[in-house]
């Protein structure tokens, strides 16, 4: 209560914010729109800041529109959608699972989905969108059978980490006989499609991710309430009247959609899911899953993270996907670190 | 729903005499939690078989009984974390899984044995959360929550630790705040399991007194589990002994608390006095007996020390 402000109506209604954490997530978001207008303006073809959002408005020339709308737009929403939809499932699978590895890149979703596209690539070489569609059926079905096989009256936190763990390793020997067993051709393209990337997005990437996007993060932010009441222990949550498992089991399968149709589009790009929703509560300082920040960390770091890969390495040297690991993973260390040091953990 | 509930006084229509065994609830006090006769079983292990038990509204009920003997289950299914394998547990007499959850968390609250307090969470904003079955997406804090939140926490002494962290109370001070996020939820019946495990003798009794005091004060329903019989003896207004799953005794302590009774339902040799300080029932354990003694009057636990069982109040 101590940092939250209450808006309230005469019609009864009154919503509480948490003042310093409306104030992270607008920076953030602030953030995000910068460096999206940034890489827009990075490329073969460099922009000034003013020329992007002139062709974003609408009054470039034609050669900037193509650039702008064609070639490299649809690569920055994929990055902010990925972003955001890696961000939130992150922060929902930690919550539910009340345990910060308890992240998509550890419980084998990651590994799920690339099995998917693996399998597209080598045995069928399938063309962009046929691997897309593989990865996301990857994804959601290592999601469903990590959720069934952790269900034992209801799904408790730390069996499901371990059997996602489980899941994980099974899933990576597979990966493993599946890039053994390909061509040189198709091991290469897997091996890129693996770190994650956002290079050579267009339209038809974005649109599905846009539409799961649309459909679920209302969804999971409508259970923002009740996840939140999930994390004083199962036995508090049912006695003030939270369905817990039907809770559990409508945001983790919302989180396990997000971060198959992210991983479709972008491939499994590492970090974003663990670290975001560890950033945001440092960064707010607030408990609870804090959804909306982990949303704008993940979308802010994503986008950063790309832009700053072609700053550093040249346009698409480097694919997005290796640096947010280095980043996310840099940042999260020194953040622990500090945190000992004040004697916090 | 239900049929005219006449408001009957806390306590005052106490029962003729304590029941014997597992006989179909009282009809003389009115109750709107019960269990009609309700099996509970974990993973097809069966702990209790047609159960009947009714907590007499306004009262102080506690449940004892030695370990395993069911009560926490009991408490557990009059909650609705059970469900039962047959028979059910009426609210207002209507099954209590038929409600919508925040409707039944509106009348029936519940301070489950462990609760996690979330990392970095202030006194004030975890006993806040007990007004969720209150709020909604476009009502999360409301006036009325605000005043109830600043009662509940002064209610129950810990409005001095507002702002502190959760973390940093000691065990007693955490338990309070437990309790005063159960009061906000502001039910009418309130359940508690277990509310003085791991706590120092005087935080017990602090508990204890706080819960005497809120059914007193707020006439509230109050359904307790403890492990101590004395204090069962002590502040219960209605007891329910249970052992392998059977209500053995209920009724007011100071008609069912006896030496026989104790030993019956928890094997315990034992004499009944009168506890000094209040009058209601004090269980004293019998002594040990020395070698020699034992060794000539083993297998005949009657002739030992058989105290009064008279009632003692």
């Amino acid at each position: 209560m101590k940092h939250a402000r209450t808006l309230r109506t005469r019609g009864g209604l009154s919503v509480r914010l948490e003042t310093r954490a409306a104030l992270v997530v607008l920076l953030l978001a602030a953030g995000a729109l910068a460096a999206s207008v940034a890489l827009i303006g990075t490329g073969d073809y460099p922009m000034t800041f003013a020329d992007v959002v002139r062709t974003l408005t609408g009054d470039g020339t034609p050669a900037q529109d193509f650039v702008v709308h064609d070639l490299r737009l649809p690569r920055v929403l994929v990055g902010l959608l990925a972003g955001t939809a890696l961000g939130l499932a992150g922060a929902v699978f930690q919550s539910v699972s009340r345990n910060p590895l308890g992240s998509p890149d550890v419980i084998g979703l990651g590994q799920g989905s690339t099995v998917g596209a693996l399998l597209v690539i080598v045995l069928f070489q399938g063309d962009p969108p046929a691997v897309a569609a593989g990865s996301l059926a990857g994804g959601v079905l290592s999601g469903a059978a990590i959720y069934a096989l952790a269900w034992k009256k209801g799904v408790q936190g730390n069996r499901f980490v371990l059997v996602g763990i489980a899941m994980a390793a099974i899933l990576t020997a597979v990966i493993g006989y599946l890039l053994t067993k390909a061509n040189l051709t198709d091991a290469a393209r897997a091996t890129l499609w693996m770190v994650g990337s956002l290079g050579g997005r267009d339209w038809d990437q974005v649109r599905p991710l846009l539409l799961a996007c649309a459909v679920l993060v209302p969804l999971v932010l409508g259970h923002g309430r009740a996840l939140r009441m999930l994390e004083s222990g199962d036995d508090t949550a049912y006695a003030l009247g939270v369905p817990v498992e039907r809770t559990r089991l409508v945001t983790m399968a919302a989180a396990v959609l997000l971060t198959a149709a992210a991983t479709a589009a972008a491939g499994p790009i590492a970090f974003v899911a663990l670290a975001a929703p560890q950033l945001a509560r440092r960064l707010t300082r607030t408990p609870g899953p804090n959804l909306i920040a982990a949303a704008c960390t993940g979308a802010t770091l994503l986008v950063t993270a790309d832009w700053g890969s072609q700053q550093l390495f040249g346009a698409d040297r480097l694919p997005v996907g290796a640096l947010t690991g280095m980043l996310g993973g840099c940042y999260l260390l020194w953040l622990l670190f500090t945190e000992r040091r004040a004697g916090r953990i | 729903m239900s049929d005219a509930r006449v408001a009957t006084g806390p306590q005052t229509t106490a029962k003729a005499a304590p029941r014997a065994d597992g006989e179909a609830g009282s009809t003389t006090t009115t109750s709107r939690l019960t269990a009609e006769s309700v099996t509970l079983a974990y993973d097809g292990r069966v702990i209790a078989e047609n159960l009947s038990v009714a907590v007499p509204d306004n009262s102080f009920t506690v449940i004892v009984g030695p370990n395993a003997c069911g009560k926490s289950t009991l408490l557990r299914a009059l909650s609705r974390m059970l469900k039962p394998a047959s028979g059910a547990v009426l609210l207002d007499g209507a099954a209590i899984g038929s409600y919508p959850a925040k409707k039944v968390a509106r009348t029936l609250g519940l301070l489950p044995q462990s609760s996690v307090a979330p990392d970095g969470i202030t006194v004030a904003d975890l006993v806040a959360r007990g007004r969720y079955p209150h709020q909604g997406l476009l009502r999360q804090w409301s006036p009325e929550d605000e005043r109830i939140v600043d009662e509940s926490m002064a209610a129950t002494g810990v409005a001095a630790l507002a702002d502190r962290y959760v973390d940093e109370l000691s065990g007693g001070q955490r338990q309070r705040v437990w309790i005063a996020m159960a009061l906000a939820q502001r039910t009418p019946l309130l359940l508690l399991d277990e509310p003085t495990t791991y706590l120092d003798i005087q935080h017990q009794i602090e508990v204890l007194d706080l819960c005497a005091e809120l059914h007193e004060t707020q006439g509230r329903t109050l359904v307790a589990v403890l492990h101590d019989l004395n204090h069962a003896a002590r502040y219960a207004t209605h007891l329910i002994a249970l052992r392998d799953g059977r209500v053995v005794a209920e009724g007011p302590p100071a008609e069912v608390v006896t030496a026989e009774l104790v030993e019956r339902v928890f094997g315990l040799r034992c004499q009944v006095i009168d506890d000094p300080q209040t009058g209601t029932p004090l269980v004293v354990p019998a002594a040990r007996r020395p070698r020699t003694a034992q060794a000539g009057a083993t297998g005949s636990p009657a002739a030992a020390a058989r105290p009064a069982g008279s009632p003692s109040a």
